[in-house]
């Protein structure tokens, strides 16, 4: 393999870079907010590939997981803490750099814990649940399984939707943006949005990277062979609990940080995020992609989550991708994008071409 | 909390836990017979009440809800139809995502068939206003219909599945499809039946509890967990600890209630889920063994 399993990483590169000056050139750079926002869905549909495609376990509470990380990085960056200026503790977090002062857009004084603090806060909270959650239902199977990860994501939902530290039904606004370095920011405002494509974009590939190198190891071996027959793989030695684990945590995590992303670059965060039918939508995506193939699942999130930014299926929105669940997994389970697939397409081209 | 009080919860908690139960049954008599659990069992419930709503304002009540249940029966033979019969042998992902899908359609074809209004039968007997009491507690007598309904439910399944022909190929058909099969049955239109059954009892739950709970298109799923909850709690397959479990589940949602934030109501019931399925996947009558054999 070596340098090969890049190949694709580098042609997405240049994909994403010409896709980019394509639409300036042509003057529809508002196609670039949405793209973004796809992005960062791709995001939790790149780890919930890995834990369904390579692991084997389905997961239909996967905004859960979205909506810890989003909602913590929000309350922690809105949270007021200005009337607690003096505390001793404040002044001490500050000193270390975890509080910031701004003003609000009513031009109110805030202080409250810096992106970085709360994305940490957020990562950590996140697999801290995604542990605990992990140890208790992964070894459940099928049916078990997918009750089990449905129910942790509507006790999620029920919470956001009651508590008042989360808004209620109205969600967290004013979030705001993400400074990460000199300069470059995650934030949704008109003359940042060439550079958040971006910043989007490596964010995306950069996870890419980690799943293309973690399904190469060792513990992608060990997933392949717990997926093709699990009895067989634990007899071999394999840890099946630890990398069925592993990857549950790892997934959560991915999908918290695109929550994380997403809530500062739409400097808002609702309950409709978490819904059952949003998890649903993010596995219809990985089913439609193939299931075992990252690249399918990155090109169908991107490009699912575009059409339905864009309002393209209408009011038929989630009439549309439960559709789409039916009519893959009744005709083509292996999902649309295979490569025996390309490979028939290609010979017969080639065919045509020579006679 | 006095002693009215707690006959009052009583009465609440088993009215919902009925319905529970017969939810749960529908999910047993498919698993029963396929091995699938049919996510969209909380959309046959409100089908049959959305449709018995429309027809009650050209029929009487009790042909609406006849026609109703019959509708509902159709559509669980055309879902078996058209989808499930199409994958044998599939992975149980690949149901289980089907069945996921088919909840799906069905909700957003009764959103644009009847919107987002909440909509209500009117009472079989009396008004909403009117009370029976029972052991010093106001109820509603469509309470007692419920319970009334649910209890001939539960007794007529128990007869069919032991007395009739039918009832008895279709459990020669859970106990083992291919010596059935050997036996002449018609194991495919055996499923197709369960199917049907589930619908029919699902409808005609959907309509005794539409004039107390009322019916939005989109309270199927919420309706299911607990259903399912129900057949967890009671083990996978057996119907009768499906119908003790159901209605211990009502009453303990009835009881906390009255303790938590009515916005829990529903965590409440799905961490009972969670720690089920975490501690005893086999149910609280299953032996530990076939837990363990299920789960692997």
């Amino acid at each position: 393999m070596g340098f090969r399993k890049y190949i694709p990483v580098i042609v997405t590169a240049l994909m994403v870079v010409g896709l980019q000056i394509v639409l300036s050139l042509t003057g529809a750079t508002y196609y670039l907010t949405q793209i973004t926002m796809s992005a960062y869905y791709a995001l939790v549909v790149i780890g919930l590939c890995l834990l369904m495609g390579y692991a084997g376990q389905v997961s239909l509470g996967h905004a859960g997981f979205f909506a810890i990380g989003g909602y913590t990085s929000a309350v922690l960056t809105t949270c007021n803490l200005i009337a607690y200026r003096d505390n001793s503790l404040i002044a001490w977090c500050g000193s270390l750099g975890l509080v910031t002062q701004w003003t609000d857009i009513y031009g109110k004084d805030i202080l409250s814990f810096s992106p970085w603090a709360a994305l940490a806060a957020a990562l950590l909270l996140t697999s801290l649940i995604a542990v605990l959650i992990g140890v208790s239902i992964i070894h459940l199977k099928g049916h078990y399984l997918a009750m089990a990860t449905l129910g942790f994501g509507l006790i999620i939902y029920r919470i956001v939707l009651g508590a008042q530290i989360f808004g209620q039904a109205d969600g967290i606004s004013n979030v705001p943006p993400f400074g990460l370095f000199d300069g470059l920011q995650v934030n949704g405002r008109l003359p940042f949005r060439t550079q958040n494509y971006y910043i989007a974009w490596v964010m995306v590939i950069t996870t890419m990277m980690l799943a293309i190198n973690l399904i190469d190891s060792h513990i992608g071996r060990a997933l392949r062979s717990i997926h093709q027959n699990e009895e067989a793989a634990h007899s071999l030695g394999v840890n099946t609990y630890r990398c069925k684990l592993f990857t549950f945590v790892l997934s959560a995590l991915i999908a918290a940080a695109g929550g994380i992303f997403l809530t500062h670059y739409n400097g808002s965060i609702g309950p409709s995020e978490v819904t059952v039918m949003k998890s649903i939508r993010y596995v219809a995506i990985v089913a439609v992609g193939g299931m075992a193939n990252l690249w399918g699942a990155l090109f169908m999130g991107i490009l699912l989550n575009f059409l339905s930014l864009r309002g393209v299926f209408g009011s038929y929105d989630d009439a549309v991708f439960g559709a789409i669940l039916i009519g893959i997994m009744l005709l083509a389970p292996q999902g649309l994008l295979r490569k025996p697939d390309f490979r028939a397409v290609l010979s017969f081209l080639s065919k045509r071409s020579h006679g | 909390m006095d002693y009215p009080q707690i006959v009052q919860y009583c009465f609440a908690g088993i009215t919902v836990g009925s319905i529970y139960a017969i939810v749960g049954i529908g999910f047993n008599i498919i698993y029963n017979t396929t091995g699938i659990i049919n996510f969209a069992q909380g959309e046959f419930l409100i089908v049959g009440a959305m449709t018995a709503i429309s027809f009650s304002q050209f029929f009487p009540l009790p042909v609406a809800i006849g026609m109703a249940i019959l509708i509902t029966i159709l559509l669980g033979g055309l879902v078996e139809i058209t989808f499930i019969r199409q994958v044998r042998n599939a992975s149980i992902l690949r149901l289980i995502i089907i069945t996921i899908g088919i909840s799906i359609l069905i909700r957003e074809a009764m959103l644009h068939i009847w919107d987002e209004k909440v909509r209500f039968l009117p009472y079989f007997t009396g008004t909403d206003t009117s009370t029976v009491t029972v052991l010093g507690a106001h109820i509603s007598p469509q309470v007692l219909w419920v319970l009334g309904v649910c209890a001939v439910i539960v007794l007529g399944l128990t007869l069919f599945f032991k007395y009739t022909l039918t009832g008895r190929a279709m459990r020669a058909c859970a106990d083992d499809r291919m010596a059935a099969r050997l036996c002449g049955i018609n194991d495919r239109w055996m499923v197709t039946l369960s199917f049907m059954l589930s619908a029919g009892i699902g409808a005609i739950a959907g309509c005794i509890i539409s004039p107390i709970a009322q019916t939005q298109y989109d309270m199927g799923a919420p309706l299911a967990i607990k259903g399912f909850t129900a057949a967890i709690l009671g083990g996978l397959g057996n119907s009768m600890a499906a119908v003790a479990a159901g209605l211990f589940l009502g009453l303990m949602e009835a009881f906390m209630v009255s303790q938590f934030d009515v916005a829990y109501k529903e965590a409440v019931s799905i961490v009972i889920l969670l720690l089920i399925l975490v501690f005893r996947p086999s149910g609280i009558f299953g032996r530990h063994e076939i837990n363990v054999l299920r789960t692997m």
